[in-house]
């Protein structure tokens, strides 16, 4: 199964892992907004987790306890976030964008000293004879647990969404505040609980980048990660299934043109590394275009900020 | 407890003292932060906030506030035009490349003809790839409804690669011996933008920054056009009863803040920068977002704030050299600016009261 020295069943097997850190932020960001609120701070995020996660691991030799720390400090800078708009009620956009521009600054003074320093390796989750079938075993059955986790919160998030009362709960304050509030729900503590979770992702995201996939810690490690993940949750319409296709149709992508620069392609090399950002702002414009069908779904409180006035 | 009560008109004092109290507060977080680095913040502090304008190498560095300051503002002030109409172009910095690159496409394609005529042609290009950009994001989103936030970030990427691919590609100095990079500016008299008065650091981009801050503050206080856009961003419902076009006004707004970017890209490669180079982006066009909150999103705070941030960036510099601050805290720093910008913005539409035994009770 190879066209053009591209070998499709590796191509698919590392898509799932391209995609992680996306999916894991795309996750987090889209239980944000259904509560209503727009964090744009995911890129800020992410690569605050990126090099907590990688600090943590290097210092401690563990990578779980990477990862736990990578969504600590995506979590950390979230609370400012929730600080700013719940309390403060600052502009969500320019809180956002502060929340990236801080985050890239802290992340590089962190990061200095770590540089060209190799993390503890993530292995594979060890499924015995599984891993050996032909084509589905490199495909499903040989990922680290992170690959396996993202799918996991993907259908956990579904379910949640769906099926319960949270769930119910968290749609209807960024449906309409005002009538969460006055059912007596506690809108604003449930905006921070899904900025805090939102951060937590984001961060589990980044680290996964500086752990796994680079995986060393260099300034601006993350590259417009979290802008693309932020595409995919409107990609999405908010649904955290569509997210899971969006994030693997990205990592898909990501992953082809590294594969067509490393075979050699006549595409120079310039033009395939803007391939993401491309079809990121296409798959905008054809969800947003399909008769406002994006636009439909929103949460219809999305960015407004919450004050009761009782 | 206190709890927040919303003022029945925003407070024009908090207006104006906003700006100033988060400076206060960022120094002294700031100094919180590089005393926890192991300097002695007051030396920092001042390093940063006093030796560029009053210290011994003054002479040579209030120039230098200039030059760092006048792409700041040139940029700002254009996306204060849009954020006032609600309208969120993010990618300034992309805009400010394909701007640079563009300008310098033309001023390379007439080496080494010299005429008066080819630095003004430059500015228009200039000008021109900036607009060009930011009508991406801009058609899109009148067109299709696309997000302009998240479409004219993708494009910085994308311009940052074009760039890359400029230095390296399609405008590399034939004469350079392969190595990357355009033909300097500086040796091409025609196409060059000096200092126009030695050592004081003011070139054309400068000149341009406070003639576009009077224009805009002008179109916002006295034209039918700046009514608007304050109309839209204020009560967008209100405008279109007014007759205000969404379409018309997203295509201006970042149109002229596109334009300005590329304006300022263009001025810094003829300029400071020299030439076209693999690092010649160097996030004005994020800074600039927080110079136009800084500046209140008028024109002439912009111009105070952007030389407050061109501050940062030579202190910063030479508490680096100096002291040994690493360059990283200095971005930190200006992250937190705005951050307090935006927490303490909140007195300006409302105010903390306490909450007291009956009222406390009351208000449950």
């Amino acid at each position: 199964m190879e066209i053009g020295g591209i070998n499709l069943v590796v191509l698919v097997a590392s898509l799932m892992v391209a995609a992680v850190p996306i999916l894991l932020a795309a996750i987090g960001e889209l239980v944000v907004e259904r509560s209503g609120v727009l964090n744009l701070g995911v890129e800020g995020m992410m690569i605050i987790g990126a090099i907590g996660g990688f600090i943590a691991a290097v210092t401690t030799g563990s990578p779980v306890l990477g990862f736990l720390g990578g969504a600590l400090a995506g979590a950390a800078l979230s609370a400012v976030f929730a600080l700013l708009t719940l309390v403060f009620l600052a502009n969500q956009v320019a809180t956002g964008l502060a929340l990236t521009l801080f985050g890239l600054g802290v992340s590089s003074l962190a990061g200095q000293g770590y540089n060209g320093i190799k993390p503890p390796h993530t292995g594979d989750v060890p499924l015995g004879p599984l891993a050996d079938l032909p084509v589905l075993g490199p495909i499903l059955f040989a990922h680290d647990w992170v690959v396996y986790f993202s799918i996991a919160m993907v259908a956990a998030t579904w379910w949640v969404l769906k099926a319960t009362r949270i769930g119910l709960v968290l749609r209807a304050v960024g449906e309409s505040h005002e009538a969460a509030h006055a059912l007596g729900y506690k809108v604003n503590r449930i905006r921070l609980l899904a900025i805090l979770f939102g951060g937590a992702m984001a961060g589990m995201g980044g680290a996964y980048i500086s752990l796994v996939r680079v995986p060393q810690w260099v300034d601006g490690i993350t590259a417009g990660a979290g802008w693309i993940a932020l595409a995919i949750v409107v990609f999405a319409s908010w649904k955290p299934w569509r997210a899971l296709i969006g994030a693997y149709l990205f990592g898909g992508i990501s992953q082809l043109q590294l594969n067509l620069q490393a075979a050699g392609s006549v595409i120079p090399v310039e033009y395939l590394s803007m391939a993401p950002y491309l079809v990121t702002i296409l798959v905008l414009v054809i969800m947003s275009s399909g008769r406002g069908r994006a636009g439909l779904n929103a949460p219809a409180a999305l960015g407004q900020n919450f004050h009761a006035s009782r | 407890m206190f709890r927040l009560e919303k003022r029945p008109t925003p407070s024009r004092f908090w207006l104006y003292a906003t700006p100033v109290a988060a400076v206060v507060l960022t120094m002294l977080a700031g100094g919180l932060l590089f005393a926890a680095m192991g300097k002695n913040p007051f030396l920092v502090i001042k390093t940063i906030f006093w030796d560029p304008v009053f210290g011994e190498f003054a002479w040579y560095l209030r120039g230098q506030l200039l030059v760092k300051a006048g792409p700041l503002i040139l940029i700002a002030i254009g996306l204060a035009l849009g954020f006032r109409a609600g309208i969120w172009n993010i990618g300034a910095e992309g805009q400010y490349i394909m701007g640079a690159i563009c300008g310098a496409a033309v001023g390379l394609a007439f080496y080494p003809t010299e005429s008066r005529l080819i630095f003004p042609a430059m500015i228009l290009a200039g000008a021109f790839g900036g607009w060009l950009w930011a009508m991406i994001p801009a058609l899109l989103k009148t067109r299709f409804n696309t997000n302009e936030i998240l479409v004219s970030l993708m494009l910085v990427y994308v311009a940052e690669t074009i760039l890359a691919k400029a230095a390296t590609g399609f405008l590399r100095n034939p004469e350079g011996a392969g190595f990357p990079g355009s033909r300097n500016f500086s040796s091409y008299p025609a196409a060059a933008n000096p200092e126009l008065i030695a050592g004081s650091g003011l070139h054309w981009g400068g000149v341009a920054a406070l003639g576009v801050a009077v224009a805009a503050y002008l179109l916002l206080t006295r034209h039918v056009l700046g009514f608007q856009i304050r109309l839209s961003g204020q009560a967008p419902r209100a405008a279109r009863f007014h007759g205000v076009s969404p379409t018309v006004l997203t295509v201006l707004c970042m149109g002229i803040s596109g334009a300005l970017a590329g304006l300022a890209g263009l001025f810094e490669v003829t300029g400071p920068a020299g030439k076209i180079s693999i690092d010649f982006s160097s996030g004005y066009g994020f800074t600039a977002i927080i110079v136009a909150f800084l500046g209140r999103l008028n024109p002439l705070g912009i111009v105070l704030a952007g030389l407050l941030m061109a501050l940062t960036y030579v202190g910063g510099e030479m508490a680096a050299t100096n002291l040994g601050l690493p360059a990283a805290a200095i971005q930190v720093f200006q992250g937190m600016l705005l951050f307090f910008l935006l927490a303490v913005d909140v007195l300006t539409n409302y105010r903390f009261r306490r909450m007291a035994g009956a009222a406390a009770a009351g208000a449950k």
